[in-house]
């Protein structure tokens, strides 16, 4: 008895490590140096003693091919090095899951060499906090966290901007009144960026309502169709998802309706469908952090850049939609650049008809932190909530 | 009453994939073959159906392409864990995990491109129907396939000569030896043929119904078709139902939410996985049950005239 147990647990081990080892096979590597550089350059970077370009490396929660998130970081990297040139070399890990293996890539990475690391997605915030205290040398950039330490910082798009820049495109171009979106996973962020889209679509029209629903994943393109098609068979005709996949679009595509292009440009993938992009552009603040590191000017903190940093934007803007449409985009757009707009300003209820922001009222970073509700007009409770 | 219409055409859409998979699944392991490797060949063949219907623009191809691209990698495997005796669950695992990356790899180029717009379906006159017309007669001929498939499948396992022979080879492949019968060939053929329809459902997923080409697209629809072989106790029939059952909760779970109604969507998202396992602990309680339900050399390999 005894004997057969401990068989069939080596098995399970067995196959455990077989496993393992083929997931970590796939993290495939990929190194790209910048073209070699002319040592003349004196502003050599003074973290590291050596001389030579800094290197920069990233780490990615998805594959690049994603289309969405890690796409869109790696766009950023892209732009670092053209941007910089020769000052920089930049190595990228994909596919890394937020695990303990993080921790691993992160203290081979500070290993190599590398003196300014990107981690860029929420899971590494603790892998990063244990690798930023044994690598006091190397400074760690931490997309979407709250955790920081002397060399460890947090940075952070304001993709909420982006979502209320669909809003009104959204709001403008349905016709049943009824718009939608496939989220991901309830957390403030996401429930954030539903909540500005449904603010957006009732700037331009009052009687919008938005459905939701929820996939309980970041990346799943079967279920993200799903999803879709459910808000289509309810009667939604304008689709946002706030999932890492192109599949809501191409469900919008194939049923006639239109969408939105989430954290990428999207407009070559849906054509007919595809309404605009609430893109990411990493690479200001990717060349601001390399700067700072090469001179010496880097000190940890927290970055949350929107629209007026040029950290997001509504872009290509199909010409199905009127000139007034985007005259009100742009209209938001240099609001927020100039800062005479906020969106997040009161008086905005809840959907349960409590006011959480007073009139005139403006909400701080802390109050859009925490957000863990849906605004009037979301036709769907808060999962989880009382 | 036009939304049940649409929510009822869905179930039967997304239940089609599974359908297919578990079908292709069920005719192996009616051989006594467990075939762990279902995601993975599902994902090989949706790159293979996906890239051929970029290339060539017809959707029958993508379909064949993904039959044969299922068909290799089933044979491959069928060559290890027949005549090489490897251990079916790990063999299959390894498949599984290699196709996941494999289909990464060939795959890259393809993630950007995307397909014609995909051509709606209506079966003449019955698609005009009030109610049942938009719920059952505007589905891709696939969903229907998927039908025609699990009834000749029926009939091939229970009523033609060759069905009993597979039948026999996955109850006791010694008997069906001392027959005369080529036990490995057979064995081979039928995780051919299980592959191959893998390979179908995942070249439909890629170019119809999710139409486009990411790493890893499948998602657990494969792990799903493997659990439905056993919730159907091997029955084809009951494969149809399981398909459109998990594919229902799915699509329910998702108009509940689109409807704004309050419930755990992640407690109907398990439920066909506890009705797996409430399944097989019914079937698994008595000698007699476990007989009548469960091919009796199902992952047991076969050492002709050992």
């Amino acid at each position: 008895m005894t004997t057969s147990t401990r068989r069939n647990v080596l098995r399970g081990t067995a196959l455990g490590s077989i496993a393992l080892a083929a997931a970590l096979a796939g993290c495939s590597k990929k190194e790209e140096a910048a073209p070699a550089a002319p040592s003349t350059s004196a502003a050599a970077a003074p973290a590291s003693a050596a001389s030579g370009p800094l290197k920069v490396a990233f780490v990615y929660i998805g594959p690049v091919g994603d289309h969405g998130w890690s796409f869109a970081h790696d766009n950023g990297r892209k732009a670092l090095e053209k941007e910089l040139g020769a000052q920089v070399q930049t190595t990228a890990v994909e596919k890394v899951p937020e695990s303990a293996d993080a921790e691993r890539v992160f203290r081979d990475l500070a290993a190599q060499g590398n003196t300014l690391i990107f981690g860029t997605s929420f899971g590494y915030m603790e892998p990063m906090v244990k690798a930023a205290a044994d690598n006091k040398g190397v400074h760690f950039e931490h997309a979407t966290g709250y955790k920081t330490a002397d060399n460890l910082r947090t940075y952070d798009s304001r993709t909420y901007e982006g979502a209320y820049m669909a809003g009104v495109v959204a709001g403008g171009m349905t016709k049943s009144n009824v718009i939608g979106v496939v989220g991901s996973v309830p957390i403030p962020e996401v429930i954030r960026n539903i909540d500005s889209y449904t603010l957006g679509a009732q700037s331009v029209n009052p009687k919008v309502k938005v459905r939701v629903v929820w996939v309980n994943e970041w990346f799943n393109p079967p279920k993200e169709t799903e999803g879709a098609q459910s808000l289509i068979d309810g009667g939604a005709d304008v689709l946002l998802q706030n999932t890492d996949s192109s599949a809501v679009l191409q469900t919008a595509e194939k049923n006639g309706k239109y969408a939105f292009g989430w954290d990428s440009d999207m407009s070559a993938i849906g054509p007919k469908a595809h309404l605009a992009s609430a893109a990411i552009n990493w690479a200001p603040y990717y060349v601001k952090a390399a700067k700072e590191a090469i001179d010496g000017t880097w000190k940890t903190g927290k970055s949350w850049w929107g629209v007026k940093e040029g950290a997001i934007d509504l872009v290509s803007i199909s010409d199905k939609v009127p000139a007034d449409l985007k005259a009100r985009v742009d209209q938001v757009k240099a609001g927020l650049k100039d800062g005479s707009f906020s969106i997040w300003k009161g008086p905005i209820k809840d959907n349960t008809g409590k006011e959480v922001l007073k009139d005139g009222q403006v909400a701080d970073d802390a109050f859009l932190g925490g957000i863990k509700f849906f605004v009037a007009g979301v036709d769907a409770p808060v999962p989880g909530a009382k | 009453m036009e939304t049940y219409a649409l929510l009822l055409a869905a179930t039967l859409n997304a239940g089609t994939v599974l359908a297919i998979a578990g079908l292709g699944l069920l005719v192996n392991e009616r051989a006594g073959v467990v075939n762990l490797g279902a995601e993975g060949m599902m994902l090989v063949a949706a790159i293979a159906g996906f890239a051929t219907a970029v290339h060539t623009g017809s959707d029958w191809l993508a379909f064949g392409a993904g039959a044969v691209a299922g068909a290799v990698m089933a044979a491959a495997f069928g060559l290890l864990v027949i005549w090489l005796n490897t251990n079916q669950y790990a063999t299959g695992l390894a498949l599984s995990l290699f196709g996941n990356g494999f289909s990464a790899f060939v795959g890259i180029g393809y993630v950007q491109e995307h397909l014609a717009t995909r051509p709606h379906f209506a079966v003449p006159l019955l698609g005009d129907l009030p109610f049942v017309g938009p719920a059952l007669f505007r589905q891709h001929p696939m969903v229907y396939l998927a039908v025609v498939l699990a009834v000749a499948l029926t009939w091939f396992l229970y009523r033609s000569r060759a069905g009993l022979v597979l039948r026999a080879v996955g109850e006791s492949p010694e008997s069906a030896q001392a027959l005369g019968y080529p036990v490995r060939r057979i064995r081979l053929l039928a995780v051919v043929c299980g592959g191959a329809l893998c390979g179908v459902a995942g070249a439909y997923l890629s170019v119809i119904y999710t139409p486009l080409w990411v790493e890893d697209m499948v998602s657990g629809k494969g792990w799903i078709a493997l659990a439905l072989t056993t919730f159907a106790t091997w029955r084809p029939m009951r494969v149809l139902l399981g398909a459109y059952l998990f594919g229902g909760v799915t699509m329910l779970q998702f108009h509940l939410q689109a409807e704004g109604v309050a419930l755990s969507s992640q407690l109907l998202t398990m439920l066909p996985y506890l009705a797996t396992i409430g399944v097989l602990v019914l079937i698994s309680r008595n000698p007699a049950w476990i007989r009548a339900n469960m091919p009796a050399s199902l992952g047991k390999p076969f050492f002709p005239g050992g």
